[in-house]
């Protein structure tokens, strides 16, 4: 990939590696409804962030509350330890690409890009040569040469999304923020796009934060995730940080696949359908709690020693083995579990199974149980 | 039955083949069509047609000697006057409602929205008769200027006035639903990129719209130009100060003066046949500006 020796001299003349970026405590409401409540976030320089969480998590609104086009009902934001709260949107040079680009459709490519430039105010502006000049550069950076007269209505998806990278980069910004930034692409040209964006922001060094709805795309591109639900954050962490030590039922169900069960807690004894389940109740206090675990968390026991009892609903032949649905004895729920052809069970045969890892969280809310059951 | 199947598909393949399934035969088509035009050219060319056959009924300087009348061209200044001031008046009315209920969101909006069409659904009479009442020597406004020495009923501001009213839905109507589905999120691109208010609204705004604003333009200007009910009840009918051009037609025509009466015709029509004309050449690259937006790779 080309350099983009603009950017890198702009941004090393700023600072080197981007700035920080601190939200204290905002909340935001819309009406009745509470689309973030005291979110606190700490973003470092240079650092590549997902925004994670369903629609409706808030997540946007972080974004766009960052980027100053909300202003939140209580708390702050930081940039670079300045308090930047109040700091209209215009000058807070933050490079935003939105969800469906929202480029200048009347306006050809190179004139987008230019925008930025063309309009600050007089003594700041670059003369015309030299906005022209950084343009091509851009165009070359997002790797679209000679694109530069053509009209946003002319370009693929994929094109669009480069451009509206380069308009944002074109302003020298702080901090890139994108939101949603692969929703509206099918599935091949998204990958490449992700690819790509992991290489600009090494090359630029811009603290960058981008929405997603998806865990695969944030766990595979973001340094950090931030997992938001219904206006909180529930969990920050690296993405190992977040597949290993989920902090609450709702992450370790949103990011991964994962499998419930009710059981009782009873002085430090965990019990399932009359059987004890070997776990490490951390102090929980006894009464109802739910288990969580992976499917690949799961395995067959030797006979007398299985914590669950499971009963062979189904068998498929995959190419690798058997593919074999087990039913839950105790509970209305079936996991998925393969075995080679040669170990492989018999229909209605009743396996015991145990866990090498699960985690355990009470039982309360109502909002527990949906998550739950969504899994 | 096998058979029969084979028969009935085959049957049903040629008659597909004749002609597609919404297609009519060729005798309904032709009478639809004899229908549409011979009603069009019944109620609509022949009139248009008359009114200029008429205007030029005793030669051509019969028909120029119109507009040598003082009053008529009193009445054409008269008309021109009141487009130039509720034209633009109703550019920025329309724009302001339009980017009100289009880019936010308040408690009545949508009694706001209904309000807006209160003009097109209210006959022009009754707006005329409520500007006499609330405006008139013993309305609750007119002692006021009564008072100050201003006239707004019988004079020019209550001509202005009511046609401002008729005409106000054709801005702000066009510009609705086109800004709308627009949103604003270019103008929030705008802002992120450092554009101030004003400049997003010449550089991004403005361009989005322009063609619909121009539409909604023409209609407005044809509409103030061509207003008679509301008009008819505030200006008083004072030859050579408060008669617009339908006014005079009006006049004339009463006087049996056919010839100016159609020579005053003539022009309004040909105000409106240019506005269609200039009106088909927007649709015709406003619809090309819009394919454009949709078109995809």
């Amino acid at each position: 990939m080309q350099t983009l020796s603009l950017v890198e001299q702009e941004s090393t003349k700023m600072k080197k590696h981007g700035f920080s970026i601190r939200v204290d405590g905002v909340e935001q409401d819309f009406g009745a409804f509470a689309a973030l409540r005291d979110v606190t976030l700490d973003i470092q320089p240079g650092e590549l962030v997902a925004l994670l969480g369903p629609s409706g998590s808030g997540k946007t609104t972080l974004l766009r509350v960052i980027a100053g086009l909300n202003l939140p009902d209580r708390g702050r934001v930081y940039f670079d330890g300045e308090d930047a709260t109040n700091l209209p949107v215009q000058d807070r040079r933050v490079g935003m690409v939105f969800q469906n680009y929202a480029l200048f459709k009347h306006m050809t490519v190179a004139d987008n890009i230019a925008y930025g430039l063309r309009v600050r105010p007089r003594r700041l502006r670059p003369a015309a040569d030299v906005i022209a000049a950084r343009v091509n550069e851009l165009l070359s950076f997002v790797q679209l040469d000679g694109l530069g007269k053509r009209f946003p209505a002319q370009l693929s998806g994929g094109q669009r999304q480069r451009v509206a990278l380069a308009r944002a980069l074109a302003i020298e910004p702080r901090v890139l923020l994108l939101d949603e930034p692969f929703g509206a692409l099918d599935a091949r040209v998204r990958k490449d796009l992700r690819r790509w964006l992991r290489e600009v922001h090494q090359e630029t060094s811009l603290t960058t934060i981008f929405v997603t709805h998806d865990q695969d795309e944030a766990m595979e591109l973001a340094d950090r995730v931030v997992v938001l639900n219904e206006g909180r954050i529930e969990q920050i962490g690296t993405p190992e940080e977040l597949y290993d030590r989920p902090s609450s039922p709702f992450v370790i169900s949103f990011v991964g696949e994962a499998v419930a069960l009710p059981v009782t807690v009873a002085d430090g004894h965990v019990k399932f359908a009359g059987r004890e389940l070997h776990i490490d109740t951390h102090g929980l206090r006894s009464g109802p709690a739910k288990v969580f675990f992976r499917p690949a968390d799961i395995a067959v026991a030797a006979v007398g020693n299985g914590e669950i009892e499971g009963r062979v609903e189904s068998l498929r032949r995959t190419p690798a083995g058997v593919r074999a649905t087990i039913a839950i004895e105790g509970y209305d729920q079936t996991l998925e579990i393969d075995s080679p052809v040669e170990h492989a069970a018999s229909l209605g045969e009743k396996i015991p199974l145990s866990l090498t890892k699960a985690r355990i969280f009470p039982a309360e809310s109502s909002a527990f149980e949906n998550i739950a059951d969504g899994i | 039955m096998a058979m029969s199947d084979t028969v009935l598909a085959t049957n049903m393949k040629s008659k597909i083949r004749r002609r597609g399934a919404t297609e009519d035969t060729r005798f309904a088509r032709f009478v639809l069509i004899s229908i549409a035009v011979s009603f069009l050219g019944l109620f609509l060319f022949a009139p248009l047609a008359v009114v200029f056959v008429e205007a030029s009924g005793k030669g051509f300087y019969a028909f120029l000697d119109a507009f040598r009348d003082p009053d008529a061209q009193s009445a054409i200044r008269l008309t021109l006057l009141i487009a130039a001031i509720s034209v633009p008046a109703n550019l920025m009315f329309g724009l302001c409602a339009a980017w009100s209920i289009a880019k936010f969101s308040f408690p009545g909006k949508s009694l706001l929205i209904t309000l807006i069409d209160l003009p097109f659904s209210v006959s022009p009479v009754v707006s005329g008769l409520v500007y006499v009442l609330v405006f008139g020597a013993q309305g609750v406004f007119g002692k006021f200027f009564s008072a100050h020495g201003i006239q707004i009923i019988f004079a020019v501001p209550g001509i202005v006035l009511a046609t401002i009213f008729v005409t106000f839905p054709f801005v702000a109507r066009e510009l609705i639903p086109l800004m709308q589905e627009q949103g604003t999120v270019e103008e929030e691109a705008a802002l992120t990129l450092g554009a101030s208010g004003l400049t997003t609204f010449w550089t991004v705004t403005i361009p989005n719209i322009k063609w619909g604003l121009l539409y909604g333009v023409l209609l407005c200007n044809a509409r103030a130009m061509g207003e008679f009910g509301a008009v008819s009840v505030v200006s008083g009918h004072i030859r050579g100060l408060t008669n617009t051009i339908p006014l005079q037609v009006e006049i004339l025509y009463n006087e049996y003066n056919s010839v100016a009466a159609f020579a005053m015709a003539v022009l309004l029509a040909s105000l409106a046949l240019i506005t269609l004309g200039l009106k088909t050449l927007l649709e015709w690259k406003y619809a090309d500006a819009l394919s454009g937006r949709a078109r995809k790779h």
